[in-house]
């Protein structure tokens, strides 16, 4: 069975499947549930400083669906926890003493000023929990408050407050990034440079989730009034393995151990997120959703793949994608792929047709002598893999390479063997002079 | 259990007065909003999609599933109208295992199609229940036509007219409009007396005027009513009942299973209706299938079809055959009544004779079997029956021939529905042609 421990800036923990920062973190009832389910370790809902703050009393949620209402993104405007510091305190205490093979890392958000910051480290320190992580992500509430991502939004404080916090406390310090930013990179590089031991992402993402038509105010609705949140869940997890990459293959931060978090639903987003650079994965609304029996599933199903590929831990997998990302330019323009289609799995739904049709190459066929038939007409396609993407059988349209030397009925040019990029291409007016 | 239960003969009441509502309630119950939601959800929005294709009248099926999904219940129930106007009794009454359904690409994928006939229920329904009414009838042509039949057919074609503007008056002999969907359909698959709220429905629109108790050949005639009217549409189906052609069939225990079925759909308490305890229905259609689950719902302890050839070549769909063997009625295959006689008793001796193929031709084996019986019901095709009303008015294997736009060898008579060769006998069917005959009435009246 594959080895699923995992040491994640120095914090052990028996897998690397942790909880995000947020409700599932709230209270020591949810984390002993959700240790005695199987889970690795929590990131504690946010704390800060007395008087904890108030949520709101209507709701705090709102969501978009797929097909048979499968939540796919998440959007809250709940705030840091609303329990007196004191409370969290003792709790994370009794858990980290009855747990102790657990990972407990406990998120803060206190105002900008050292000695807020080294008040809360005290504190914090005496429960003996394993690390603190540094909320800057926050996009809305606490950042009107000059907190979270107003902090997150401005690298210099980004850096300054890291440095407070490593000059004010022993335990490993993670800075958890917003994604409500350009450029990712930025932030990473000035956490990294107040000297953090490892960085988390992503936040949530500001966002409006949907408008109540009746009553035309964005929604959750409080009186008749909304305000943008923050958005996570399945939707976001391109957003966030795209900001994971790039911080994992930035020179300036690639020793810097990422905690992935975004979207992370089954074991195979948590695997992605792993060979693109994350140390460690976190998860909340896949927890929000289904329970933390889904711990099962990421635990089982992780092991099962390693075993199968035959990866004896997670460091055989660490990353391993990193070197297969790269800029658009040096992407190989001669090689060349057509869809084909099963027509055995083919149920002739003609989704893929009036896509490439309407909206494509129109490259596939909806009828061939009078009959409901569906395919690929090579002269036309471009091989853009639409049709892969809403054909509803899995499979059954798949993209094949053609062989360097065979002909390409579309440009009518036999396939180049040799690779050539952008920067090579005739058509570029800036092509490197190779010759 | 009551006493009559288990009593040889013709009796009312056979079944406990509490019985009767559940057996013939609803036999397909309405999906709820969340089960239609997620029904819709499965449909994939095909293109040019094989559901369409297979429906007689064409329904946008895609887009009035989509409507469903995104909330918009009255569009979709506007998406089936546009259609076909009787899209609430058709999703009631279609054998969607053999039409829609049927080309559903989710059947060609899982085995389970999409739930079309149930979701154009919902979103028909909502409309209905609602009272939104889609169509209003364009500026008054100042031409008027005549239809003869309020069943399916003529309805449709009634409310098209309507919208272009023309009158309508809509003759039926009947004392009631809505044709079989009235007099025929089973029961338990038009309750409520929804065939009258259609009927009310489609009329809504303005401009049709019914008269009922007037039958064509009985002081009302195609040339009198082409000469008040700019047209005439003939909607009349098959009032005609298919002999049985066997000594005995007159006796007072065989009966016309069309005519027993009206009887029990017009009834207003089913404990009235007598039937046998023992009954056995001639036939492999739809109507031998409804008349004999409706008897065995009615209480008849033993009921058997007899058809002459196998289970395949039955008219009645599969599901249809299932459906009533589930229910307790037995199906025989290959074997034909000879002839009827009374027994001493008050029974009813039914020969039946073995049958067979030979030479690809039905045919007898000389081998005999006889049934006691209470009753017997005779459900082996009905007929065009208006004598000499359509003279002149070219017919095809008895029935009215007509064009591709439905109108008959008389250039001022259009016809549509069972009545007309070349149809399925589906309810959707005499819509989709009752519609497509307004079109070309309101063509040909407008040239
Ligand atoms: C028992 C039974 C069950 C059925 N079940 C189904 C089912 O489940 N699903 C399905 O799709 N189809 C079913 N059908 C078939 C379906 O009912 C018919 O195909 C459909 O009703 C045909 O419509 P129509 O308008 O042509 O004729 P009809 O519905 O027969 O209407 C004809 C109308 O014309 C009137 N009329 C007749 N003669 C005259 C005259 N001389 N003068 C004036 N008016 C006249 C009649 O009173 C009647 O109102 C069933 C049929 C039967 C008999
Ligand atoms: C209701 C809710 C409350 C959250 N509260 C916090 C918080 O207090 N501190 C924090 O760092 N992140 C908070 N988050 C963000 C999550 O920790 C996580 O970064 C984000 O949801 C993305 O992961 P996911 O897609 O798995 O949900 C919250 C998220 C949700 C849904
Ligand atoms: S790959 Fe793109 S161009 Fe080719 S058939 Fe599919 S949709 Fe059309
Ligand atoms: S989308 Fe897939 S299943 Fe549908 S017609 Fe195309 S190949 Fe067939
Ligand atoms: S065939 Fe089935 S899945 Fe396709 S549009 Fe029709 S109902 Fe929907």
């Amino acid at each position: 069975m594959a080895d699923l421990r995992n040491d994640f800036a120095g914090i052990k923990s028996p897998n690397p499947f942790w909880l995000a920062s947020a409700p599932p973190t709230d209270k020591e009832y949810n984390v002993v549930r959700a240790f005695r389910a199987g889970w690795g370790g929590v990131v504690w809902k946010t704390l800060g400083l007395d008087p904890h703050i108030v949520n709101v009393g209507g709701p705090r949620y709102g969501a978009i669906w797929g097909a048979d209402r499968r939540l796919l993104g998440l959007n809250n405007i709940e705030l840091i926890t609303d329990r007196p510091l004191e409370v969290n305190l003792q709790e994370i205490k009794s858990v980290k003493r009855d747990w102790p093979d657990r990972a407990v890392v406990t998120s803060l958000m206190v105002p900008c000023e050292e000695p807020c910051w080294e008040e809360i480290l005290r504190k914090v320190e005496d429960t003996g929990c394993d690390g603190v992580e540094l909320n800057f992500g926050c996009p809305h509430g606490m950042s009107e408050r000059g907190m979270g991502a107003a902090v997150g939004q401005v690298p210099e404080y980004i850096e300054m407050v890291t440095r407070w916090a490593k000059a004010n406390t022993r335990m490993p310090v993670i800075v958890k990034l917003t994604p409500n930013i350009t450029d990712v990179r930025y932030p990473a590089r000035a956490a990294h440079a107040g000297g953090a031991d490892a960085v988390s992402l992503i936040n949530t993402i500001s966002s409006i989730v949907s408008v109540d038509l009746d009553s035309f105010a964005p929604q959750p609705t409080i009186d008749g009034k909304g305000t943008h949140g923050g958005y996570c869940g399945p939707a976001v997890k391109p957003i966030a393995l795209n900001m994971v990459a790039a911080i994992a293959r930035d020179p300036e931060t690639a020793s810097l151990p990422i905690s992935g978090i975004g979207g992370i639903t089954t074991w195979r987003d948590a695997a992605e997120f792993i060979t693109l650079g994350a140390g460690n994965v976190q998860v909340c609304t896949a927890a929000m959703t289904y329970g933390f029996k889904i711990i099962d599933d990421l635990v089982e199903g992780l092991e099962q793949w390693m075993d199968n590929a035959g990866h004896a831990d997670l460091d055989a997998i660490h990353g391993r994608a990193i070197p297969n990302v790269t800029e658009w330019q040096y992407l190989n323009l001669n090689y060349t792929t057509k869809a084909r289609i099963d027509q055995d799995s083919c149920i002739q739904c003609g989704r893929c047709h009036i896509a490439c049709e309407d909206t494509s190459h129109q490259a596939i066929t909806n009828m061939i002598d009078g009959e409901r038939r569906f395919e690929v007409i090579d002269e036309e396609c471009v091989g853009c893999n639409l049709c892969v993407n809403v054909c509803p059988v899995e499979n059954c349209i798949t993209m094949e390479q053609i062989p360097s030397g065979d002909m390409d009925k579309r440009t009518g040019k036999p396939v180049a063997d040799e690779y050539g990029n952008w920067t090579m291409h005739p058509n570029n007016p800036m092509r490197d002079a190779a010759e | 259990m009551v006493d009559r239960y288990l009593e040889d003969g013709i009796l009312d009441g056979r079944l406990d007065a509490g019985d009767y509502d559940g057996n013939f309630g609803d036999a397909h119950p309405p999906l709820d909003a969340h089960e239609a939601m997620v029904a819709a959800d499965r449909c994939y929005f095909c293109y040019d999609a094989p559901c369409v294709t297979a429906c007689p009248t064409g329904i946008d099926i895609p887009k009035f599933i989509r409507q469903i999904s995104t909330g918009n219940l009255d569009g979709s129930a506007r998406t089936i109208f546009d259609q076909n106007i009787l899209g609430g009794m058709c999703a009631r009454v279609c054998p969607t295992e053999t039409l829609c359904e049927q080309a559903c690409v989710r059947e060609t994928a899982e085995g389970k199609p999409v739930q079309i006939g149930l979701l154009q229920r919902h979103a028909t329904d909502h409309a209905m229940s609602h009272g939104r009414q889609f169509y209003s009838r364009a500026a008054d042509t100042g031409k008027s036509v005549a239809i003869i039949g309020a069943g399916p057919a003529g309805l449709a074609c009634a409310h098209r007219l309507a919208m272009k503007g023309h009158a309508v008056v809509v003759y039926d002999a009947r004392e009631k409009a809505g044709g079989l969907n009235e007099f025929g359909i089973a029961t338990y698959k038009t309750v409520d007396d929804f065939a009258q709220h259609e009927v009310d429905y489609v009329t809504a629109i303005g401009g049709i005027e019914i008269v009922t108790g007037k039958r064509l050949g009985d002081g009302l005639t195609i040339d009198e009513l082409a000469k008040t009217h700019d047209a005439v549409f003939v909607g009349i189906g098959l009032s005609g009942v298919n002999a049985l052609g066997v000594d005995g069939e007159d006796d007072d225990a065989v009966a016309n299973a069309v005519d027993f079925i009206a009887e029990l759909r017009q009834a207003s308490d089913m404990a009235t209706i007598p039937v046998g305890r023992r009954v056995m229905v001639i036939g492999g259609g739809m109507t031998a299938i409804d008349v004999a689950t409706q008897a065995h719902l009615l209480g008849a302890q033993e009921v058997t079809i007899a058809y002459r050839r196998g289970r395949e070549q039955m008219n009645a769909s599969e599901v249809e055959q299932n459906q009533s063997t589930s229910k307790g009625v037995n199906i025989r295959h290959w074997m034909k009544p000879v002839e009827v006689t009374r027994s001493d008793s008050g029974s009813l001796f039914v020969k039946m004779e073995y049958t067979g193929l030979s030479g690809g031709r039905l045919a007898g084996t000389g081998k005999f079997q006889t049934f006691e019986v209470d009753q017997l019901f005779k459900a082996i095709g009905q007929t065009l029956e208006a004598g000499d009303a359509l003279a002149g008015i070219t017919l095809e294997k008895g029935r009215i021939k007509v064009d591709e736009s439905f109108r008959t060898s008389n250039p001022s008579v259009w016809a549509g529905g069972d009545c007309t060769a070349g149809g399925d006998d589906l309810t959707v069917t005499a819509v989709a042609q009752g519609r497509d005959a307004a079109e070309s009435i309101h063509a040909a009246l407008s040239a």
